[in-house]
């Protein structure tokens, strides 16, 4: 893929864009922009798992809403006046914040939730897990059924976690006024950044002797195993850095939506994370980046234009690529390149043949 | 850490002793004793079903034998779990190639050559130079140095199996059991596995299942002939072929 040198530095235009964006498109399509940079955060991490790891999980929503409701804990406590509860809680007659609200109020607090609670929770599910050697479709089932039961925990417990509507109604970020352009440009900036870290780290641990082991263990478990290797460790590392991608994703997604809740978290949605990643091609890096970009767009366009008609179009594009492009855009502008490298190689063979 | 220092002279490096291994009544192994050398050749055959898999599986612990023992480096192992065999120092190759695919040949051998098995210390890219060095002589020994990287998946049949060998090779493992590796390939491939195969011997004992006779001819080395489970007959290539009573079970039946 990077054969080409037109192409090897196409990354820096692509870049140098996204930099700019904030001065090229108005701020609604900025807007969108921010949040489907986040979603392509989580995208890279189902890269890590499903892509390198070989291993499906439908339960990133799960993730995507640790993050997104840990930070929107913190923000719905930072709008308040001094002395009030969230909105939400005084409706439903709570009288004090429940205790495990209170240590949200601190900002720190609320960033290292973000980091550490998928971290913590996806590490010790994966490694009671595949430690029992479940894996396949059982592990998928397990995951869709976590997904299916953290979103119902969140819509029943109206009075504590806002229910169906979620939180929303945010007005400050770590003392900045949220909703004027110049906090909307920082916040694109700093989701773009974390992005590019993100990528970038991905690519540093795919080429080192970690991910040449996952892959390892993808291509054949068994084989690792007799080759005196302890396969869990690789694939639980795995997992509990897609979870706290996904995690990231959804606090920053919650920043620049300015509301998270239970339909970002179920069983749905969990799918939809993983339709981005297959139309991109879930062995490419930058092919989740641009099918999360992708499908998004395209689901705010058909949206506006017809709302019903999404899931329809959705189910229908995963079939297209599951049967046609099984590594998704990504693969198939790889067989292109080597396609024609292939022409190119055969041209220049028939032309030396001629010359002699 | 080497295995190798651990091996000490004059002490067998394998002995199975009168193990039995019952699957629901059917004694696929029946009393069968086998002792190997540090550094020994090893050719075990017999007809199909004689228990010669089998036999592999007991001594990789993916079997448990109802009686008998298995000793290596005049240690226990009866029983153990197969990762734990495995880090003792016996390799195995199974029938069917199981090279990684997506990984190339040379990162399948650095898989296999890695000494360092703890997982914290695999992020990194950097590897031990002496696996580095390990990794090339073994692209020699197997003949893949031109398809370093090429990708497994894209090797062809033979390639694949002398991968696989140097696999089992990059362990360093004392003791390589090798499951038919012949299988599915040509007279030339087959002489050059032979070949292969010799090339380890002293460094590592060999124990090579197969029931091609021309295979076995050209490897030389002690035959063992395993017949229902039971010992049958062990002699020179040129003995066994001569004996009647192998003739009869094993030869006989190939001729028919």
């Amino acid at each position: 893929m990077t054969d080409h040198p037109l192409l090897r530095h196409a990354w820096i235009a692509v870049l140098a864009l996204a930099v700019l964006a904030p001065s090229l498109v108005s701020s609604y399509d900025l807007n969108l922009l921010g949040r489907f940079l986040a979603m392509a955060i989580l995208a890279i991490g189902i890269v890590l798992i499903w892509g390198e790891g070989g291993i499906l999980t439908l339960g990133q929503g799960v993730f995507f809403g640790l993050g997104g409701y840990s930070i929107a804990m913190y923000l719905k406590l930072a709008s308040l006046e001094p002395g009030y509860l969230p909105d939400f809680m005084e409706w439903s007659g709570v009288m004090s914040l429940p205790w495990w609200w209170v240590p949200f109020q601190y900002p720190l607090f609320a960033v290292l939730a973000v980091v550490l609670v998928p971290a913590l929770f996806a590490g010790l599910f994966a490694w009671l897990v595949f430690r029992r050697r479940i894996a396949g479709v059982y592990f998928a089932l397990i995951t869709q059924a976590v997904a299916l039961t953290f979103a119902t925990l969140l819509t029943s417990q109206q009075s504590t976690t806002g229910g169906y509507n979620g939180l929303t109604g945010f007005t400050t970020l770590f003392g900045m006024e949220l909703g004027t352009d110049a906090a909307n440009r920082t916040l694109y900036w700093v989701t773009l950044g974390l992005l590019v870290a993100v990528f970038a780290g991905s690519k540093w641990l795919i080429g080192s002797r970690f991910g040449t082991l996952l892959r390892a263990t993808r291509d054949g478990e068994n084989r690792v195993r007799f080759l005196g290797y302890d396969t869990t460790p690789y694939k639980v590392v795995a997992f509990a850095l897609s979870a706290v991608f996904a995690s990231i994703g959804g606090a920053f997604f919650t920043l620049h939506a300015g509301v998270v809740s239970p339909a970002f978290v179920g069983v749905v949605p969990s799918i939809e994370m993983i339709v981005w990643v297959a139309v991109g091609g879930r062995k490419s890096l930058w092919g989740a980046v641009a099918g999360a970009l992708i499908v998004n767009f395209a689901k705010d366009i058909v949206s506006s234009a017809m709302p019903e008609a999404w899931l329809y179009v959705l189910g229908l594009v995963f079939i297209l690529v599951v049967t046609f492009l099984p590594n998704g855009i990504a693969g198939l502008a790889e067989d292109l390149m080597k396609r024609r490298r292939e022409r190119a190689a055969a041209t220049g063979t028939a032309l030396l043949e001629e010359a002699q | 850490m080497t295995f190798h220092s651990e091996i000490k002279p004059g002490t067998p490096l394998l002995q199975v002793t009168d193990i039995t291994v019952d699957f629901d009544g059917f004694k696929a192994i029946d009393g069968f004793s086998l002792t190997l050398r540090p550094g020994e050749l090893r050719i075990l055959i017999g007809p199909n079903g004689a228990g010669k898999s089998t036999f592999c599986d007991t001594v990789i612990g993916r079997v448990q034998p109802a009686s008998g023992s298995v000793r290596f480096m005049g240690q226990e192992i009866t029983g153990r779990p197969e990762h734990e065999i495995v880090r003792r120092g016996i390799c195995r190759k199974f029938q069917t190639p199981g090279v990684l695919p997506s990984l190339s040949v040379r990162d399948n051998l650095a898989v296999a050559a890695a000494r360092d098995r703890r997982w914290w210390t695999t992020f990194s890219h950097r590897r031990a130079a002496e696996e580095t060095r390990r990794v090339g002589e073994i692209l020699e020994t197997v003949g893949l140095s031109d398809r370093a990287e090429t990708l497994a998946a894209d090797l062809a049949h033979g390639e694949k199996q002398w991968l696989e060998i140097g696999m089992v090779v990059a362990t360093d493992a004392p003791l390589i059991l090798l499951d038919e590796p012949t299988a599915g390939m040509g007279p030339n491939e087959t002489s050059k596995t032979a070949r292969l195969i010799k090339s380890l011997l002293g460094r590592h004992a060999v124990l090579v299942i197969d029931h091609d006779m021309a295979f076995v001819e050209e490897l030389g080395g002690t035959v063992t002939v395993l017949h229902q489970g039971r010992f049958l007959k062990q002699g020179t290539v040129d003995e066994i072929r001569a004996d009647p009573e192998v003739a009869a079970v094993y030869l006989g039946r190939a001729k028919e």
